[in-house]
């Protein structure tokens, strides 16, 4: 049972999508049934796997590194928890705000593909199918930050279209060398027979060209362009998944996949993404300082988190990738809840622009504490989540003696807090403008979301040390130890 | 290596062609042009001169076999990413009409009514 399980939850999503499809030309309202069904199947099978030993699933029989093989280790563990975590929010949210689009059946089966094609991309023992889930969660992203086909949407999505396939075929590059040089794609295999990375000058351009394309799919500074554009433009739940799981699964986890699992964490790449993580946290908070469109403001805050995230990878030491690791889980809960906030509000007012709005705690009660919520969560106060991982990353660089990155991440919290007051001041306090007299609260499923993912930023923070221990280490122990991976894929050593 | 260094130049085409060009029909173009040289790419690594298909045959001997048939895993990887490729190519062309239909035009330096 432990086994069948991780194809399941590929499989599951994938054949909801078909069948929404399918049904749906009957039935419009079919996905608002089958889609958050689809999803906490998976949520379920995740759950299980996070109790089950580290192991791997050989497809059809063929043994690695012939066959292909889907494997289960810490951080895939980790991973699956916050991808089908936040996605089962994101759908119950969409019950009721996808419901004035037309065409809804097509948003939820787009929904569930991206679903399944990251549950693969964080399963794949190899990297060709690596590159496939990717472009699979992908495509349904692209689509789905067009859903609304306005112009704007449409530009956004484009710009994202072609930025995100370049990046796409030059991950497919990079795999193609990495073949060339070892003769197969299965990430244990290469691990092996790859030796030291820093001596082939043809794997020093292949992990050239991962970073790029694994960087721009994370939105890190200099390849953020495409980020503040397309994460606003997507429908609020969309906008969640994209911001809080999709960069990610496919950057930031494909990221620490190569280069620690595969390539064996070779120093001068470490430092590469802790100093492009922290470039991208200091960018990224400047930018997001003088916006006044919610939902641009939070785009830009996703670019700078994941920066802190980088940072706390690229420090290399089992302390930093905690911390980066606990970072990322706590970012997938605060900067959805934000984003489906931020829907809520444009939902009831009809604007994102934070001039326009104004005294909003009194009308929308449930919504407000959810921004107050998340907005303490990512400015880094305590007791919340987002205040332990930020102390933790900027200590675990201190104790690895980068002060100067240490120092900025000090103060990219400081711009984060003062630009989380400026969303707190003119959204929720001051006097409610006359238009919005009449406002009302959101409906049950938007503030279940809102409530439970508030809920979750809260406990997380206060019982961070527990989570540590049974989610972050592991994670770590997996990043870190390369030929224990390598021994349990190929089955060799011990 | 003349392969390999035309393929480069193919690529470098396509990634001059979807900076340089301003029209969106031409900005897909060379999108494609690059999914196709880096598909090139993969068939020239697996790729031997005079070699045959790799299909063995009953009787035949595997050790010379595996010396003179060409290697079959990037054909199946190119057959996959041909797909994929398909598929972005379509979203694309979807996504030109309907900005067409939006902005009556398809220039990409006038479609730019997103700020900040």
């Amino acid at each position: 049972m432990g086994n069948i399980a991780m194809p399941l939850t590929v499989a599951i999503p994938m054949l909801f999508a078909v069948l929404i499809l399918i049904t749906g030309k009957f039935w419009r309202g079919v996905g608002s049934y089958l889609g958050p069904l689809a999803v906490f199947i998976p949520l379920y099978l995740s759950f299980f796997l996070l109790g089950v030993k580290d192991t791997t699933y050989i497809m059809g029989g063929w043994i690695p590194p012939i066959g292909i093989v889907m494997v289960l280790d810490g951080l895939s563990k980790l991973m699956l928890i916050i991808i089908n975590g936040i996605a089962f929010f994101s759908i119950i949210y969409a019950i009721s705000y996808m419901s004035k689009y037309t065409a809804q059946f097509k948003f939820y089966a787009l929904f569930l593909l991206m679903v399944a094609g990251m549950n693969g991309v964080v399963l794949s023992g190899d990297l060709f199918n690596l590159f496939v889930f990717l472009e699979i969660a992908s495509l349904a992203s692209y689509a789905l930050v067009g859903f609304g086909v306005e112009s704007e949407e449409l530009e956004a999505g484009f710009k994202y279209l072609i930025l995100g396939s370049v990046a796409s075929i030059v991950i497919l590059f990079a795999v193609a060398i990495v073949y060339n040089i070892t003769g197969t794609v299965n990430m244990a295999d290469v691990a092996n027979t790859i030796g030291n990375p820093m001596l082939n000058k043809a794997v020093i351009f292949a992990l050239g060209l991962f970073i790029f394309g694994f960087s721009l799919k994370a939105g890190l500074v200099p390849f953020h362009a495409w980020l503040p554009d397309a994460h606003p433009s997507a429908p609020a739940p969309v906008s969640a998944m994209l911001s809080g799981v999709l960069i990610k699964a496919l950057g930031i986890y494909a990221l620490i996949r190569v280069t620690f699992s595969v390539m064996g964490a070779p120093t001068e790449i470490l430092s590469i993404i802790m100093w492009l993580g922290v470039v991208s946290a200091l960018v990224g908070v400047l930018l997001a300082l003088g916006q006044y469109d919610l939902k641009r403001l939070l785009a830009y805050h996703s670019i700078s988190q994941m920066g802190y995230v980088a940072l706390g990878i690229g420090l290399g030491t089992p302390e930093g990738i905690a911390a980066g690791l606990f970072h990322m889980f706590n970012h997938a809960t605060f900067k959805s809840l934000l984003f489906l906030d931020a829907g809520s509000f444009e939902q009831s007012t009809g604007t994102r622009d934070l001039r326009q709005m104004g005294g909003l705690m009194k009308k929308l009660p449930i919504t407000s504490i959810g921004t107050i919520a998340g907005s303490v969560s990512i400015s880094g106060l305590p007791p919340f989540n987002g205040f332990w991982s930020k102390i933790l990353i900027i200590a675990a660089a201190l104790a690895s003696t980068q002060y100067l990155a240490a120092a900025i991440a000090t103060f990219v919290a400081f711009g984060t807090l003062a630009s989380f007051v400026k969303v707190m001041r003119f959204s929720i306090i001051g006097p409610l403008p006359k238009i919005y007299q009449n406002l009302k609260e959101s409906p049950f499923s938007m503030t279940f979301s809102l409530l439970a993912l508030s809920i979750i930023c809260l406990i997380s923070g206060l019982f961070y040390i527990f989570l540590m221990d049974s989610l972050f280490y592991p994670a770590t122990n997996a990043i870190l130890k390369q030929s224990a991976y390598i021994s349990m894929v190929l089955g060799i050593g011990g | 290596m003349l392969l390999y260094i035309l393929d480069m130049l193919v690529f470098g085409l396509g990634i001059y062609c979807l900076i340089a060009k301003r029209h969106l029909i031409k900005k897909i173009i060379g999108m494609v042009i690059i999914e196709y040289s880096v598909n090139l790419f993969l068939i020239l690594v697996g790729y031997r001169i005079n070699g045959i298909a790799p299909i063995l045959s009953p009787g035949e001997n595997p050790i010379v076999f595996s010396q003179v048939a060409v290697d079959p895993l990037p054909q199946a990887l190119v057959l996959t990413s041909i797909v994929i490729g398909l598929g972005t190519l379509a979203l694309m062309s979807a996504y030109s009409i309907k900005l067409y239909e939006k902005y009556r035009t398809f220039d990409m330096s006038e479609i730019n009514r997103l700020k900040g």
